[in-house]
Formats: C-alpha cells, structure tokens, sequence
C-alpha cells in the first residue's frame, strides 16, 4: 500500500499512481489536491482517509478508469465545468468490468459518474450535488450508456439534469437511491432492457421517472413524491412493454403515470394518492392491467383518450366510489366509472380547468355517471374493492 | 349609524333561523371530521357546501329579512336620520350575524381537532375568509333587489334566480364559451370571465391553495403564470373586494333615491 498526503514522501496523486503495481491499494490522506484529468490504466484500489478533495484544476474531467477491477472509495470530487463539446465528469468508466465506486461525494461536477460500455460494477453510496439551473447547461448524476449488469445502490442525487440515466443498460438494478430537484427526470431509461429498480424516492423533480423505449422493466416499491408543475409526472411510460409496476406510491404529482403506447403493463398494489390526474392514458396502449391499486383522493383518478381495448380495471380500491356491498364479499355491487365527463373536458379545453369543483361541474359530472353518453362506458371498474389496499411504499416518506 | 347596527345585530343573532344556520354548520363540520379525520379533505368537502349554501342562505335571507323589517325601516326614515346610516345599519348587522354564525359554526368542531396547529391553517382560513365574502356579497344582492323590487313574490323570484344564475348557469355558459371557442386562445376570456363571478373568484381561491398541481399542469402559460403567482391571489382578493365595495355603493344610492 501506498499512502499519499502533502507532508508525504510522495506528496501528489499522479506519482502514487506511477509507483504501485497493479492490484495495490493507494491511500490518499486528508486534504485538498489540484489535479488535472487522471487516467487509471491497471487494477488497483483507490482510498480516501480523512475526506480528501480532488479539484479539477482547469475544469476538466477528474478521474478516467482503464481497467478492469478498480475500487474508488471515500474521495470528494469537485469542479468539473459544463462543456458544450465534451461530456465531461468527475469519475468516467471506460469500457472496463468489475468496477466499484463506493461512498465518494461529487459536488458541483457537470457529469457525476459516467458509465461507458461499462459491465458487472457497482455505484453505492456516493452523494452526488449539483447546481443545475437549466436543462441544457447541466449533465446528469449517474450516466449508463451500453452497460450490461451494473448495480446503482443507496445514492443520494441532486440538483443535475437527470438523476440516473440508462441509455442501453440491460440487466441492472437502481435501488435505495434519493433523487431530488433534478431539472428533467430523477431516474431515466431510455432503449434498456431487463432493468429492476426499487424502493427509490424520486421527489420534486421534473419528471419522477421516465421510462421510455424500454423492455421488461420492474419498478418496485418507489415513491414518487411532488413532481408537479407544468407537464411534470411521477412517471412517464412511453413505448414500454411487458413491465411490472408494483407497490409503488404516487403522491402530489400533476400526473401520476402518464402512459403513451405501452402494451402488457401490470399495474398493481400501487397507491395514488392527491394526484391532480392519477393514471392518464394516450394513444395506443393494449393488454395493460390495473388492479388492486389504491386511488385516494385524485383530483381526477384516470383518463383515457380512446377505447381502452383489451385493458382490464379490475379489483381497484376509489376513494370516489359510492356503491354498496350487500353480499359482503369486500367488492362493491355496483361498476365504478373512473372517467368523469369532467376530466373528458379538461383533455380538450385545458382552460376549462378553472371551473373544477363547481356546482355546475358537479352537476354535468353526476349526469354523466347516472347515464354515460360522452365517456367511454366500457371504461369501468366492475368489481371495485371496498377496502384499501397495504402497500408498504406508503410509509417511505 | 351603529346604535342601528347594534340594534339590527342583536335582533338577528336572537333570530331562530341563525340558530339553525349555526347549527347546520357544526353538525355538518363535526360529521365530516368524524368521517374523515384529513382537515384538507374536510375542507374540500366544506368548501363544496359552502359556496353552494351561503350564496343561496344570504340571498334568501337578505330578502327575508329586508321584507320583514321594512316597516321597521320606514319607522326609522321619519325619524331624524340619514338613510345612509338606516340602510347602512340595518344591513351590516345582517350581514355580520350570518358571518359570525357561519365563522362560530365551521370554526368550532375544527378547533377541537386542532386545525390551528395542522398544516391547513392557511386553507382553512382562506375558506372562512370566502365564506364571510360571499355571505356579504349575496346578502348584499338581497338588498339591491329587495329595495328595488315592492313585490315579495318578485322579489324572491328574482333573488333564487340571481343564487341560480351566479351558482350554475354562469359557469355552464363559461363552459360552453370555452368548447365554442376552443380553437383560440382562451386564457385571457377565462381570466375575464371568472371576475364576473363571486362565486368563482372564491372557490378558484380556495383551489390554488389546495390543487395547485393538477391547476397547473396543463393550462397555458398566461393562466398558470396568473393563477399561480402572488399576483393572480392579490388581483382576486381584489375583485372580491371590488365586489362588495361596488354593491354596497349602489345599495346606498337606490336606498337614498327610493320613493317610500
């Protein structure tokens, strides 16, 4: 083991690095180190005691790994600018297996930790702080592209353009991460397959999540807390087949899950609570099921913009529903209709939303329901739940 | 002025029908706490009643009251005093005993479940401050078309329609505008629009501190940055205002112009 600090023998990192052999471990003691880009090429541990700070001195990228097998731990990283040219970040994995960046902070860094054509490594612990203000001037906390069975655990993410984006990453797992205040989305998938995130919190960002182009994903046990503001959603669905969205818990978004052409989707045990829409449909999607989620207190609980085709809503538990259960089996008698004529209109005249909760609202809203001329009749709940579902995402926040 | 209003005040707060009023309010208040115990929801449900009932309650018992006690007034106008302070009294008193009823009653059941250490403290205050508004609003119509109107079947006739015309039809023709109109920009008609209502200015009031998101979402831009900014809540306690300054103008000019 080789151990750098200033008073050291050896006082800068770039030397520590040129003296141990590979698969050694280099310590790097407390304090504050300009350096410039740092390039890794053999197998090795680097270790952080005393908080280290690694400066990026002319703003460029900090630390490039070219190899297989590298630990990074407990190193603060900080000052990588926006370049409009390069994607630059604080630590970049290049084409390289078996990776593992532990509990390290990045602060103020365009890209925080970039994954290139990287497989088998974890992501665990780190803090990643940004400060970004707009979209095209910020890079992303976590950024995958072409990586194969990557883990991303127990990060805490702020203020960068997306928290977590996978574009071709198959076979991952995101999980116990906090995104918060992210300017586009807190987590994003964009053509991964095989993916499982879970027990995630994604608040107050732009979007919660987008999941777009995607195959097989399995989103487990999340929260998806104050994403609201102008087109923002818990979750954006796009292109998405064969997906499991179980037990997570939408609260205070503008949109709950906002579905565009998604196909085989299950949707269960989730919990939807104040969201202005719960579940909004687009265009085209097929086979998708919806069933003992609970819909508490939605301004608007689903929308559909055509027939719902072969979607089946069934088992759900709505705050809304009136009906009655004679037989006492725990589902209600009557069919629950959760598209109000209202919301049929909100989706046409967006302007016409200033009227929501007034009596004449209220009054076309019962006519619709007591007989449905304008809204889909076969959008409907047959076999509503009369009690509310346990869902353990409800206790996250 | 105020020996009338005093005099005014206590005869309507020893009035059965305010009893009633009040105990209307804390029933319905007690009920929905007790079925509910989220303030915010008990709210919502609350600001449903509330600005379909004290429209309709002011309305109705401003006329009354007015055609009850016109002999009164009459009264009153031979003696030594300006119309002004006759009108003035008579009508303040009514319109502050159906507020304090109305306050007395929601405000109670709330403080026993603590509303004043929740989170809702603003909401809730925002719906008793709407509350007393449209009280006074609608009491104050009574008392334009009581006057105005010698006839007590007309009278009444025309103040259920006014309660109709402001609580339904109003909003079923900005409904309809918009779906007319659907292909222009809207927000600027739909601001208008809404400051011609009472009852709207209130309930979007209430609204924007208790939906904000699902408000925002997918309005254009004119509406979200007016609804949405301090500007938008300053600009509708405004026209509130507007509309109770302006009535009881006009209230006090027909009162001194009358031919008794």
């Amino acid at each position: 083991m080789v151990e750098v600090c200033a008073s050291c023998e050896i006082n800068n990192i770039e030397t520590g690095l040129d003296t141990i052999d590979a698969c050694d471990t280099l310590l790097i003691n407390g304090g504050q180190y300009q350096v410039e880009n740092i390039v890794i090429k053999k197998s090795m541990t680097l270790i952080g005691k005393n908080n280290p700070t690694l400066v990026s001195k002319s703003g460029d990228e900090i630390l490039t790994l070219l190899a297989d097998h590298i630990t990074i731990k407990g190193i603060t990283f900080k000052d990588v600018t926006t370049s409009y040219i390069n994607e630059r970040s604080a630590i970049r994995v290049k084409r390289k297996k078996h990776f593992l960046i532990e509990d390290n902070t990045i602060i103020n860094c365009f890209f925080g930790i970039y994954l290139e054509h990287a497989k088998k490594g974890f992501v665990n612990g780190n803090t990643i702080l940004g400060n970004a203000t707009s979209e095209a001037e910020s890079g992303n906390a976590i950024h995958a592209w072409y990586c194969e069975k990557i883990e991303i655990n127990n990060n805490e993410i702020k203020g960068h353009r997306d928290g977590i984006y996978f574009e071709f990453v198959n076979e991952s797992i995101v999980q116990n991460n906090h995104s918060e205040l992210n300017t586009r989305y807190g987590l994003h998938f964009m053509f991964s397959n095989d993916d499982v995130y879970l027990d995630n919190k994604f608040i107050n960002n732009g979007v919660g999540v987008a999941v777009m182009f995607s195959r097989r994903i399995q989103m487990f046990r999340n929260l998806f807390h104050h994403n609201w503001g102008r087109s923002s959603y818990g979750l954006l669905l796009k292109e998405i087949y064969d997906a499991e969205l179980v037990n997570n818990h939408f609260e205070e978004n503008t949109i709950g899950i906002f579905v565009e052409g998604s196909n085989r989707v299950n949707y269960k045990r989730n919990t939807f609570k104040k969201n202005g829409w719960a579940i909004k449909f687009s265009g085209g999607c097929e086979t998708n099921e919806i069933t003992e989620n609970n819909f508490l207190y939605n301004t608007m609980d689903l929308v559909v913009s055509t027939q719902l085709n072969d979607n089946r809503i069934y088992h759900n538990y709505w705050s809304e529903y009136t009906g009655y259960d004679l037989d006492y089996d725990d589902l209600g008698d009557i069919p629950h209709f959760p598209v109000k004529l209202f919301s049929y209109i909100v989706n046409d005249v967006p302007e016409s939303i200033v009227l929501m909760r007034s009596l004449f609202v209220d009054i076309i809203n019962f006519s619709e329901k007591v007989s449905p001329v304008f809204t889909p009749k076969d959008v409907a709940d047959n076999t509503p739940s009369m009690v509310i579902f346990e869902n353990k995402a409800d206790d996250y926040k | 002025m105020f020996k009338i209003f005093k005099y005014s005040f206590f005869d309507m707060i020893r009035n059965r029908w305010m009893f009633i009023y009040m105990g209307f309010f804390l029933l319905v208040t007690t009920v929905l706490l007790m079925l509910s115990n989220d303030v915010t929801k008990v709210i919502i449900s609350l600001t449903n009643i509330i600005q379909v009932l004290t429209p309709l309650i002011g309305i109705l018992f401003g006329t009354m009251y007015y055609y009850s006690s016109r002999e009164f007034i009459e009264l009153l106008l031979t003696q030594p005093l300006s119309r002004k302070s006759v009108f003035a009294g008579v009508y303040l008193g009514l319109a502050m005993s159906l507020s304090l009823s109305l306050v007395l009653g929601v405000t109670i059941p709330m403080l026993f479940f603590g509303v004043f250490t929740s989170s809702a403290l603003s909401t809730f205050l925002t719906l008793l401050a709407m509350s007393v508004v449209l009280s006074i609003v609608f009491s104050l119509l009574a008392f334009l078309i009581a006057i105005r109107y010698e006839d007590k079947t007309k009278g009444f006739g025309v103040a259920i329609f006014t309660w109709l015309f402001f609580g339904i039809i109003y909003d079923g023709i900005f409904l309809m505008l918009l779906l007319v109109f659907k292909e222009y920009p809207l927000e600027k008609l739909t601001i208008t629009l809404t400051f011609f209502n009472p009852i709207d200015l209130a309930r979007i009031l209430i609204i924007l501190k208790l939906e904000i998101s699902a408000m925002m979402g997918y309005t254009g831009a004119v509406l979200q940055k007016f609804l949405g900014s301090l500007n938008g809540t300053i600009l509708i306690t405004v026209m509130l205002t507007l509309w109770t300054v302006i009535p009881f103008a006009l209230m006090l000019r027909k009162a001194n112009k009358k031919d008794f």
